[in-house]
């Protein structure tokens, strides 16, 4: 039994099944995020933890007490909402002290804590403000000492960095993820943004129509996408239409081209398959053995500054793929006539 | 949840007891008229009354009067205000907001000072200076309604780029005030309009203190004198009240469809 | 604002002369019709017959009959707007918070509209109609229930019946100024307190009812000085049997009673004095209370 226990949760509203048979085993101290796109029913399973929706049916066990039955101001649980959330009428002071208020602490133990968890924040002098006087960045950042401040056992964020410009963003997120790490806590991260997921977590979780797609680490995720969604959502792809020409010799076409991954794939000959290739594994040019080479010609090249994007046209598709740039070698010109490589290990062959 | 929802249900059903109940009384009693049953007697005589037709013919007269002097004081303002003199704002808002402060009577009070007929300007000594006096009273009561419905109204719109779009075509001031800004805003003059309307068809004591023989001092009257025709009176004032009121709501929700965002 | 255009000089001065031709009609009319009256009566409250400064007016407030009649006014005031701040919050957090169906909300609002508008003579009509002697509710009671309003002491023509017929306009004003101030209540709030460990009831007392303060001080000032200065409903409802404070100045005016116009304008003086107080208190706890929002 792990810490945090989700059993076989549902949750209708009205006729609407918005999560579904959702299982999964969170250790102590580990970073999982819920990835998927809005109304995926991330969100819904972050507020049943926290206790602002009963489930319809279903467990959330809790250092294995079942805590389904339990109000939301009984769980002990830390949350950090999208929208600052942080009290308007009380100060930062009085906003991180207040879940320790309600506990009955003393005064002098409250002022303590709050000033450790403004310091670990990185907003020490900050305490007498009023959160309209802060900027975003600093609400998120008082957010999360007031949600720290109770020592919860479990530590929930519901898209806390959507509100925030991309380069606070990305300051944020290391922060939280330091802080998650001094402390230890078991946290849950709800995002729409597979960038923040794929960074920050040590699991990741794919949600799509109420259902958890996939559940791993970021480095499966992204590799080894068990669905054609995720596959799709997480990262840049190209996908390309095949067809089976032999399952258990591992051939498949590409138009006309015979593609050979040496593998045994499922199905029968003449099923439509989708073939998915991340941009940077393709290359231009001949690689060594292993290799599966196309030949095509270059339709559209973007210079992105340190990497340089190339559209290549193979067998009336396209394939993007990546090279970094270089100073002594510009970008082929469009029309070139090209060979293009990748692993066939690298080669996922998806139902179409 | 199911609890606080019982809860609230209650609240709605006692409040909704304390609410209709006198309007159930209200059009019970006038139609008690004849003994033999409900009727519509106290209406027929109170219409029929020539009192009623001249006094509430007067209201709606001065009423209506009222409203475009509104419109001609607040608008102009509220426009200049918003456009060229933001500094003059407080002062403006302070000004239109004493009527809520300053009790009706008081105001009304320093009239038949002011204006009498010992005065320098003795409004009330002729028939024409009083029904004036009384015309000032009532945009004077409008003003805090009519000034923020207006004002509401141009902060939707963006008068600046409006203005000078419209000065760029050659527009002078009473022709973008007349053509471009009070389309614009005419929504929100209207339910500012209405709202006057309400208040000043019943009015009573601005009335019965000047003399003037207007809607409000008849139906005072009528309370004195009559038994069933005042609740026919008050029903008659309700639907009026209720005719406004829903005329702002049509005007408002027909709007989102028409005017600017917001 | 855009004030580019304004700021060439070239077309400077002619278009600001417009714009205060433009504002001239309402700072005229203001002058005329709002602040010389008052102004009128605040001089006035210190001057006797001959134009010479006294104290004399005021002190004739201390009368007992005007000063009881100032009494009733406050208590009534006080009491209808308390009143109908608590009943008007009741059933705005009803239609706000307590999970009614969406179109109820609609209709109590659009009747609250309307309600708090229908003051003044009808109302008190409307009232005597329903509590008066033989009233609707009154009939009722006594034919179904067997219970004798007026054998128990009511009338509709008492400090009592006034204070429910005051009721009617101040309950839905209420309701109409705190509905939005409700609905500005963030679901995340009561949803961080209750995850920070707080009960509803903590929540309320720590977060939701401070954030509202001043929302329901402002209606409260509001509401008192909508009663304050209320004559039509009253002498509608009671005649003159019930001396209030403005029932007793539209007396000194009309010149029914002694016909002393300084007394009056003491009268009104207090009148001004109470309800600017009201709204003086109701600033400066406004300004107390939003300290967190500049």
């Amino acid at each position: 039994m792990a810490f945090l226990d989700i059993l076989r949760l549902e949750k209708s509203f009205g006729a609407h099944r918005v999560v579904k048979d959702f299982n999964l085993n969170i250790e102590k101290g580990e970073f999982i995020s819920f990835l998927g796109p809005s109304g995926c029913g991330k969100t819904t399973v972050l507020r049943m933890v926290a206790g602002f929706e009963t489930p319809t049916s279903g467990a959330i066990c809790i250092d294995g007490r079942d805590v389904s039955g339990l109000a939301a101001n009984r769980r002990n649980i830390g949350m950090v909402f999208q929208a600052y959330a942080l009290f308007p009428n009380l100060t930062v002071e009085q906003n991180v002290g207040f879940g320790l208020r309600i506990k009955g602490e003393g005064k002098a133990d409250i002022r303590t804590r709050v000033g450790e968890m403004l310091e670990m924040v990185g907003l020490p002098n900050l305490g007498e403000r009023y959160p309209f006087q802060l900027s975003g960045g600093q609400q998120q950042r008082v957010a999360l000492a007031r949600a720290l401040a109770i020592r919860p056992q479990v530590l929930l964020l519901d898209e806390p960095l959507s509100a925030l410009d991309a380069k606070i963003r990305t300051s944020l997120r290391e922060e939280i993820r330091r802080i998650q790490r001094e402390l230890g806590i078991t946290t849950i991260f709800v995002t729409h943004d597979q960038e923040e997921a794929l960074s920050m977590s040590d699991r990741v979780v794919v949600m799509h129509q109420g259902i958890a797609d996939q559940v791993g680490t970021p480095f499966e995720i992204y590799n080894r996408p068990a669905t054609r969604f995720v596959a799709q959502f997480v990262g840049t792809l190209n996908l390309l239409d095949a067809s089976l020409l032999d399952a258990a010799a591992g051939r498949v076409g590409l138009g006309d081209l015979p593609v050979a991954l040496n593998r045994k794939l499922p199905g029968r000959a003449g099923d439509r398959v989708s073939l998915a290739l991340r941009p940077e594994t393709v290359a231009l040019g001949r690689k060594g053995e292993g290799s599966v080479v196309l030949p095509g010609h270059i339709a559209e090249v973007h210079f992105l500054g340190s990497v340089i994007r190339i559209r290549v046209a193979v067998a009336g598709q396209f394939v993007s793929l990546d090279t970094f740039n270089q100073p002594d070698r510009p970008p082929p010109s469009v029309g070139t006539p090209v060979e293009v490589s990748i692993s066939d290990r690298d080669l996922l062959v998806l139902a179409a | 949840m199911t609890e606080r929802r019982l809860w609230s249900w209650l609240a709605v059903v006692l409040g909704g007891l304390y609410f209709l109940l006198p309007l159930v009384g209200m059009v019970d009693f006038s139609m008690r008229m004849q003994r033999d049953g409900y009727s519509f007697e106290a209406y027929r005589v109170v219409l029929a009354d020539p009192q009623f037709q001249q006094t509430f013919g007067y209201s709606v007269v001065l009423a209506l009067l009222t409203i475009v002097l509104g419109i001609l004081i607040v608008v102009p303002t509220a426009y200049f205000v918003r456009l060229r003199f933001p500094g003059l704002r407080p002062i403006v808002e302070f000004l239109t907001l004493l009527p809520l402060v300053i009790p009706p009577i008081v105001i009304v009070f320093g009239y038949i000072r002011i204006y009498n007929t010992s005065s320098v300007l003795p409004l009330t000594g002729s028939w024409w200076g009083t029904n004036l006096l009384l015309l000032f009273g009532y945009a004077t009561l409008s003003l805090p309604y009519m000034y923020r419905s207006v004002d509401t109204g141009l902060r939707t719109i963006d008068i600046g780029s409006l203005t000078e779009a419209a000065q760029s075509l050659g527009a002078g001031w009473a022709r973008i005030l007349a053509v471009v800004i009070l389309p614009n805003v005419f929504v929100s003059i209207l339910s500012g309009a209405f709202l006057t309307f309400a208040i000043v068809i019943g009015e009573y004591v601005f009335a019965a203190l000047l003399n003037v023989g207007s809607f409000g001092p008849y139906m005072v009257w009528m309370g004195g004198n009559r038994a069933y025709e005042p609740s026919a009176l008050a029903v008659v004032a309700f639907a009026i009240t209720w005719a406004c009121m829903g005329l702002i709501q049509l005007f408002t929700r027909f709007s989102k469809f028409s005017t600017v965002r917001r | 604002m855009t004030t580019s255009v304004a700021s060439l000089p070239t077309a400077f001065r002619p278009r600001q002369v417009f714009s205060w031709l433009g504002v001239a009609p309402f700072f005229l009319f203001a002058t005329l019709f709002l602040i010389l009256p008052t102004l009128n009566i605040v001089l006035g409250a210190f001057r006797n017959a001959e134009g010479q400064v006294t104290l004399e007016n005021l002190g004739k407030l201390l009368s007992p009959s005007i000063r009881s009649a100032f009494w009733i006014s406050i208590e009534l005031s006080l009491l209808t707007a308390a009143l109908g701040c608590l009943f008007g919050f009741l059933i705005a957090a009803a239609i706000t918070l307590g999970g009614l169906p969406r179109p109820l909300r609609g209709a109590i609002l659009t009747f609250s509209g309307v309600a708090s508008n229908f003051a003044g003579v009808p109302l008190a009509f409307a009232f005597i109609a329903t509590l008066g002697r033989l009233g609707f509710v009154t009939m009722l009671l006594r034919h179904w229930f067997g219970i004798n309003l007026y054998g128990a002491g009511f009338n509709i023509v008492s400090f009592l019946g006034l204070a429910l017929t005051y009721l009617y306009f101040q309950i839905p004003l209420m309701v109409l100024i705190i509905t939005p101030a409700l609905e500005g209540l963030r679901r995340e709030w009561r949803e961080a307190a209750e995850s920070l460990g707080a009960s509803g009831l903590q929540y309320w007392r720590m977060v939701a009812l401070p954030v509202l303060w001043p929302s329901l001080l402002g209606t409260l000032a509001l509401l008192f000085a909508n009663a304050f200065g209320a004559v039509a409903t009253a002498i509608a409802l009671t005649g003159s049997s019930l001396s209030i404070a403005p029932i007793v100045l539209f007396a000194q005016v009309r010149g029914d009673v002694l016909n002393d116009p300084h007394l009056g304008y003491a009268i009104a003086f207090a009148m001004i004095l109470l309800t600017a107080i009201a709204n003086a208190i109701y600033i400066l706890l406004r300004m107390r209370a939003e300290r967190w929002v500049k």
